[in-house]
């Protein structure tokens, strides 16, 4: 998958997003967002459901038009037909032909990119190959399982060997194995230089993929950076105690909060700087009446920093 | 438990709208439609229309014409309607024969001259008697037989031989008496007459049986094989060709419900480009079905087909073009393929009852005839029956081009617009 060649500004960068507002009703999905993605990085849009990942990526590449804010693809407005070229999309849905075959799919995708010829055939046989779908190539898709049509997905939408790259949760409903193919056909991508941007709510692809990660939620960019730069900015060089207690939620919650703590899901956060703390801590809870079930130490993750930023859960 | 069942499947009918509507309204529709077609209401049961040529102008012939005019079923006209005020002149054989065969009427009567002089038929066939002409479009199997049988009406068609034995007798009566040869001529009619009577020899549809001579000519489809099969081919084929469009527009719905639309409107394809792709896609499915149907008519039912390509061709594009876009309409005006299903069902079924496709138009009220023009139906059916009917050149099919594309045009038009909800969020 080589990038192609396009009518855009190569000085310009990939994406720029500039105070970007979207409002369905009284509901606001994006509420000031400002981005840049670098060429050749991969950022990742990390939050959970609703936060407003999908309309930012639908907004880029011009199926919702925004309320206020501009969008430049290459220094193209979004929506231009240069920035539609630019553009790969690969959507959260199954966006297939489910008639066709996976070759018929790819063939028309490019076609609809205004591919033809010899250089649809090649695009075709080159997305096929990345896909590792030669072998299905003849076979309709509906007869397909889950993790082929999500790679097939994929190829869908850069058929046409876009420069940048819009994927949105493009692993949503497929077992370990195949995630695990697909996160090897963004590798691949990624080190062919395409410009990505990767949706997610897993921490640990957000982790795996993508340079910076920029953690969304309620329709903002609530922290922005690389991985290790959102957990030093969140807890610095401190750790995690996560403890699990026996006893009424209630009284423990504000226990926890008066300690300085999160508790999540019937277990105990707290942050400390040094493992030692954790001895006064267990002494506290005991002084308390709470009986200690389990406790652990660990570094603090993108989790932890979302949790820490929100006051929610990732997959709340 | 059965109760429980009972009370999930109400919930879910209630809160199914298609399936109201087929449930209960699409039944009242149909049944007020075909009661309004088969004369549940009376004042508006169809009228015959004729056109009469008096070629005679005595005063029976005149007396004949004014007998027909105060028929309730009838419309008689003598001439065709003005043309921007101006009076026309009074129909000719000719003219009349023409504007059978255009389809402005579907019988034209024949008054020859000498009429008057000799109205009753009497005696053996043959001789100088005149007679009435009918001329029939043969596609309306009803009018012409209605028209003879008025004729005969008022000469008693059921007794013509007592009728000229009781006139022969008071002709001997009151006129000083017959001779022995006048008397053997008159019996020998009269057994001539009531032989023919109790034989059945009189074609029923020929008149003359009756004691007014009449002889029907068609002057349209006297040579078609199977008068009835391309008014079927093409009256069946549009409404298939109306189900087959709604269904394909719905395509659109399937691609919408699984993102693929918008993944197709994110690439180098705008909606309008992929409206008239689809357009053009569902024109050419409709056309290949009205292509198979006729083929089908011709090969099964002796339709006369290759003979009539350029005008099918004509009305085969029309009607296709018209069809895929009402069903591009449809498809937008519904949000699931559940709603396009049984709103086409709905408004094709009413369309098609209407508009000729389920029963022919001549046969419905005048009001009902005109109500049928508001949809493709009865165009498209029009257009083919005056290409397989009449024979009518192609330049002849220009109201019919007009009035599908037109409707094309319009119909995709709004569609377009009714798109745009689905073109940006």
């Amino acid at each position: 998958m080589s990038p192609p060649a396009t009518s855009i500004a190569k000085s310009s960068p990939p994406l720029r997003v500039d105070t970007l507002v979207k409002r369905f009703g009284e509901m606001t999905a994006l509420d000031g967002i400002t981005l840049e993605v670098h060429s050749g990085e991969c950022l990742g849009l990390l939050g959970p459901n609703a936060a407003g990942k999908s309309t930012l990526i639908r907004s880029i590449v011009g199926r919702v038009i925004p309320d206020a804010g501009t969008i430049s693809v290459f220094g193209a407005q979004a929506d231009s037909m240069s920035a539609r070229t630019a553009l790969g999309w690969v959507p959260q849905e199954l966006a297939l032909y489910p008639r066709l075959t996976c070759r018929e799919n790819l063939q028309s995708f490019g076609r609809y990119h205004g591919l033809g010829g010899v250089a649809l055939d090649q695009a075709v046989a080159q997305c096929l190959g990345w896909a590792t779908l030669t072998d299905r190539a003849g076979e309709l898709v509906k007869n397909f399982s889950g993790g082929m049509k999500r790679r097939l997905n994929m190829a869908a939408g850069l058929i046409h060997q876009p420069k940048l790259a819009l994927m949105d949760e493009p692993t949503v409903g497929v077992d370990p194995q195949s995630r695990n193919h697909i996160f090897e056909m963004i590798e691949t991508l990624r080190g062919e230089g395409m410009s990505i941007i990767y949706t997610t709510h897993y921490m640990e692809e957000a982790e795996r993929l993508c340079d910076r990660i920029a953690i969304v939620d309620h329709g903002k960019i609530i922290a922005l950076g690389t991985n290790a730069d959102l957990v030093r900015n969140a807890f610095g060089s401190r750790s995690q105690v996560l403890a699990r207690f026996a006893g009424a939620q209630e009284r423990i919650a504000d226990w926890v909060a008066q300690r300085g703590g999160q508790a999540v899901g019937g277990s105990a956060q707290f942050t400390i700087e040094h493992p030692t703390e954790i001895g006064g801590l267990l002494e506290a809870s005991e002084k308390a009446g709470f009986e200690l079930l389990d406790v652990s130490l660990r570094k603090p993750n993108l989790e932890s920093v979302f949790l820490r930023l929100t006051g929610r859960e990732l997959r709340d | 438990m059965i109760s429980a069942i009972v009370r999930t499947a109400m919930v879910s009918l209630c809160r199914d709208r298609g399936a109201l509507v087929l449930s209960f309204i699409l039944p009242v529709v149909f049944f007020s439609i075909f009661a309004v077609i088969f004369g549940g209401r009376h004042d508006s049961t169809p009228k015959v229309k004729v056109l009469v040529v008096d070629e005679d102008h005595s005063r029976i012939s005149q007396r004949l014409v004014q007998g027909l005019e105060r028929e309730g079923s009838l419309v008689v006209q003598t001439r065709p309607a003005p043309v921007k005020g101006a009076q026309q002149p009074e129909y000719m054989a000719p003219t009349a024969e023409a504007a059978v065969k255009s389809g402005t009427a579907p019988v034209a009567l024949i008054i020859p001259h000498g009429f008057g002089e000799n109205p009753i038929s009497f005696g053996p066939a043959g001789g100088n008697r005149p007679t009435i002409q009918l001329l029939e479009d043969s596609s309306d199997i009803v009018a012409p037989q209605m028209i003879v049988g008025l004729l005969q009406k008022v000469a008693m068609t059921s007794m013509p031989d007592l009728m000229a034995e009781q006139g022969s007798r008071y002709l001997d009566q009151f006129a000083g008496g017959l001779t022995r040869e006048q008397h053997d001529r008159l019996d020998e009619s009269l057994r001539y007459l009531r032989e023919r009577q109790e034989s059945g020899a009189a074609a029923p549809d020929s008149g003359n049986g009756g004691i007014i001579a009449v002889t029907v000519r068609a002057v349209v489809g006297e040579n078609k094989n199977n008068p009835m099969v391309s008014f079927y081919a093409a009256a069946i084929g549009v409404m298939f060709l109306l189900f087959t469009a709604s269904g394909a527009a719905g395509a659109l719905l399937d691609e919408v419900e699984s993102g693929t639309l918008d993944r197709v409107l994110s690439s180098r394809v705008t909606m309008t480009t992929l409206l008239l792709g689809k357009l053009t896609f569902n024109s050419l499915l409709a056309f290949s079905q009205l292509v198979l149907m006729f083929l089908w008519g011709w090969a099964v039912f002796k339709l006369d087909f290759w003979s009539h390509i350029p005008g099918f061709v004509v009305m085969g594009v029309c009607t296709a073009f018209a069809v895929a876009a009402f069903g591009m309409l449809l498809a937008s005006v519904c949000r699931t393929r559940a709603q396009l299903g049984a709103l086409s069902t709905l408004v094709i079924l009413v369309m098609s009852s209407i508009g000729g496709s389920m029963f022919p138009r001549f046969l419905m009220p005048e009001a009902m005839q005109k109500a049928g023009l508001l949809t493709i139906n009865a165009w498209a059916i029009d257009g083919f029956t005056k290409v397989f009917w009449r024979d009518e050149p192609v330049f002849h099919l220009w109201p019919q081009v007009l009035v599908l594309v037109g409707i094309a045009i319009v119909l995709f038009a709004v569609a377009r617009r009714l798109a745009r909800r689905w073109e940006y969020t």
